[in-house]
């Protein structure tokens, strides 16, 4: 009897949610407001052409590149959260996964539109597949971000069909919205056989998974890595831009749990512990990343060959060094450090660490993207002073931010739309403590 | 006169019938004449062949009845204009050498350039650099056109293919298919490429032309433009619009294959290869592998001197 009402208390609670209150139709207004406004300047892009940018033919390259290599890198959480912690038998990382997913999937697709802003003729974009040539780079992102974008989609659908089944069971919607939910929930009933089917596809697509993701951010990495280009002419840019991805990743995770929990009541099932667990996660990814950036810069560091160290210079003492080293102080080091104590792996203090290394990781594509830009092998002469030294324009920044706010949108949507948190895992997970505690 | 008024008639009747009989006979007769005369003229045309002579200098023989006349371009300009353009020119190899020792950095090459292909004055198929290598080295004027590499870096990354190398060593780039993701340029170590942010200003009065991928006229906004070698130039047997611009006698072109190459000022033409043996020839960073087509002849024994008021600009980059 006490079993069954912690049962029902707990889909109630992790259903509570789904609902359409003032304080979600007043955040979708506004997000919806500030994408239009963000949409006019792309409008005024496409009718003047890329001139509104800061780019020049020699920065060609600038904030929308680095915000697609952002997209994809966050996208990539999803991988390690459900499928490498999840196949690892991290169960603490359970009632994470929904997020991740969410988070995965909506960086992964706007990725895509991310690129198609930085083309100049972005009414062709057929082409790739009408003349599409398999020796370019561009090819094999387009190929593996939409494989992952796919397989992000299943892995965030599969483990939801139960879940969809209460939906239309319990929610106090609409018959239709209930139907909807019942479709979608693909005549679940919870046999053995079920749960076993969605237990091993689960598996499977986690398997599956991790190569894929591996390769987005590999094949986004050789986007640099494959041009003669003095600091992107790398052999470690893969695993440097893949561990990269894991922290802007974690730090959007911890970021939406945040909020989810404070907004959604969550607080029995996103609890201190998760946010202590995911602090760790976070101080074990970025000391990797630290090792892979001390790997990319001493080394051109040390040797300073002639065009490099034009290069190391102006990101160590020039144009560019307050930025360069305020990412590597407060989005690398500084969360290293404070995340060792227990006292800041809470909630609160977690939130602002989590916004720092987010921010940090932003930046930190605008320091490999631009400055390689701004130093060719060959003087820049004969040229506008502003296409020597790249500087974004309000309207690129809006263009910029277009994205980030699509992102928001759909993680809004989607997280009002599912439980946040597993239900029927959490339920399971009940199960095996009671059964334990016999 | 009664035997003789029947008589006629008698004759005429008989007459008649017999000029019917004929009649019909000569009609059959004449009839199957001409019909086997028409088929015979049929199997005649048919067999008929005729001499044509292709493109590659070959004489053959076909079927009058399959050959046609040519298509002139008009209409299918476009598509004409294209084709040519990625063929290029059988049986040549084009390079270029410039003389660094010549050049006094007089800018009619790049006058000329911006001219022939409606750039605007910004943007740079071929560019004069101020060049200082290091400290104590002298400084020197250095035109860059596109290097038009034999391992271009440019066309491998081109998800479109709308920038290629030609059998005659010229790369292109055609923008009717360019998307505009500029990852050309991004690969180019020469910094040869250049891009229409905004809309050209040739635009107005280029409306209407017919888009020629070897001039690379009407440019296009959202898409790439670089130096073509002057490749429309060229496929009329003549050099470069900078080759001939420049006052200095700073450009050589010409043939690998034939082993020759023209001073665009003298119009003298010489080995070359034996050009850059005798002056010490040499390619822009050989050590990126791209393996150029444009030459350069060191600046020894300079017959200017370098400006005073580029010197700066020259060492800029030079550790200090």
């Amino acid at each position: 009897m006490a079993k069954n009402n912690t049962a029902d208390k707990i889909t109630s609670d992790l259903l509570r949610s789904i609902r359409l209150n003032w304080s979600f139709k007043i955040w979708f207004a506004f997000l919806g407001a500030a994408l239009l406004v963000c949409l006019g300047a792309y409008g005024l892009q496409l009718k003047n052409g890329m001139v509104v940018t800061g780019l020049g033919d020699y920065v060609s390259w600038g904030m929308y590149i680095s915000n697609f290599v952002f997209f994809v890198a966050t996208s990539l959480i999803g991988m390690l959260i459900s499928a490498v912690l999840g196949l690892s038998g991290q169960k603490w990382a359970a009632p994470l996964t929904r997020i991740a997913e969410i988070i995965a999937l909506a960086f992964a697709a706007v990725a895509g539109l991310v690129i198609v802003m930085d083309m100049g003729r972005p009414e062709r974009l057929l082409n790739v597949f009408i003349h599409g040539r398999i020796q370019s780079p561009i090819l094999w992102d387009v190929t593996v971000i939409t494989i992952y974008m796919v397989i992000s989609a299943l892995f965030l659908y599969i483990p939801l069909i139960p879940d969809l089944k209460i939906c239309s069971e319990k929610l106090d919607v609409p018959p239709f919205v209930k139907n909807i939910y019942k479709i979608l929930s693909l005549n679940w009933a919870g046999t053995s056989e079920q749960k076993k089917l969605i237990e091993q596809s689960t598996r499977v697509i986690a398997i599956f998974i991790i190569p894929v993701a591996l390769a987005i951010h590999t094949v986004t990495s050789w986007l640099f890595a494959n041009t003669s280009r003095v600091g992107w002419d790398s052999t470690i840019f893969g695993p440097y831009f893949v561990t990269g991805a894991f922290v802007s990743g974690t730090a959007a995770v911890i970021i939406a749990m945040y909020f989810f929990r404070k907004n959604y009541k969550l607080e029995d099932y996103i609890t201190e512990k998760h946010f202590d667990m995911i602090g760790k996660l976070l101080v074990l990814v970025s000391l990797v990343y630290l090792y892979f950036n001390l790997n990319e810069y001493m080394v051109a560091g040390y040797k300073m060959k002639e065009f490099e160290a034009i290069l190391i210079r102006d990101l160590f003492s020039g144009n560019h060094a307050v930025l360069f080293w305020s990412v590597q102080l407060f989005g690398l080091v500084l969360p290293i450090i404070l995340l060792l104590f227990k006292k800041m792996r809470k909630p609160l203090p977690m939130l602002v660490i989590g916004i720092m290394v987010l921010i940090g990781a932003w930046f930190k594509r605008f320091i490999i993207v631009v400055p390689t830009m701004e130093h060719p092998y060959l003087p820049i002469q004969n040229v506008p002073m502003n296409w020597k030294i790249y500087t974004p324009t309000l309207i690129e920044t809006l263009v910029t931010i277009a994205p980030m706010i699509m992102v928001l949108l759909i993680i809004t949507v989607l997280a009002k739309l599912v439980p946040i948190v597993p239900i029927s895992e959490t339920l399971e997970q009940l199960e095996t403590t009671e059964e334990n505690k016999k | 006169m009664s035997e003789k008024n029947e008589k006629p008639k008698k004759r005429t009747r008989r007459e008649f019938l017999q000029d019917i009989g004929l009649v019909g006979v000569g009609t059959l007769i004449g009839g199957s004449a001409i019909f086997a005369g028409i088929n015979y003229d049929k199997k005649k045309n048919a067999a008929e062949r005729v001499r044509v002579l292709t493109a590659e200098n070959e004489l053959l023989e076909i079927d009058k009845s399959e050959a046609s006349k040519v298509v002139k371009p008009n209409l299918e300009n476009l598509t004409y204009l294209q084709k040519q353009g990625r063929e290029g020119l059988p049986g040549k190899r084009f390079v270029m050498v410039i003389d660094l020792s010549k050049c006094r950095n007089a800018r009619k090459c790049m006058a000329a350039c911006n001219e022939a292909h409606h750039l605007r004055p910004e943007q740079h198929h071929i560019n004069v650099l101020k060049m200082q290598d290091s400290k104590n080295t002298p400084a020197y004027y250095m035109p860059k056109p596109c290097q038009h590499c034999d391992n271009p870096p440019c066309t491998a990354v081109c998800p479109v293919d709308a920038t290629f190398k030609r059998a005659d060593g010229i790369v292109l780039i055609d923008n009717e298919r360019c998307i505009g993701c500029r990852f050309c340029i991004a690969a180019c170590p020469y910094s040869a490429r250049v891009f229409n942010w905004a809309e050209p200003i040739h635009s107005l009065e280029d409306e209407g032309k017919t888009y020629n991928v070897e001039l690379n006229v009407p440019q296009k906004k959202g898409t790439i433009s670089k130096c073509l070698f002057s490749a429309d130039r060229v496929r009329e047997g003549k050099l470069p619009y900078c080759v001939s611009a420049c006052p200095n006698g700073v450009y050589y072109f010409g043939d690998e294959n034939e082993d020759a190459v023209t001073n665009g000022t003298t119009k003298e033409t010489v080995r070359f290869r034996k050009l850059l043996e005798d002056n010490g020839g040499y390619t822009l960073m050989p050590e990126l592998g791209t393996h150029p087509r444009v030459y350069y002849l060191p600046p020894k024994g300079k017959e200017y001197p370098f400006q005073d008021k580029d010197k700066e600009e020259a060492g800029e980059r030079l550790e200090s």
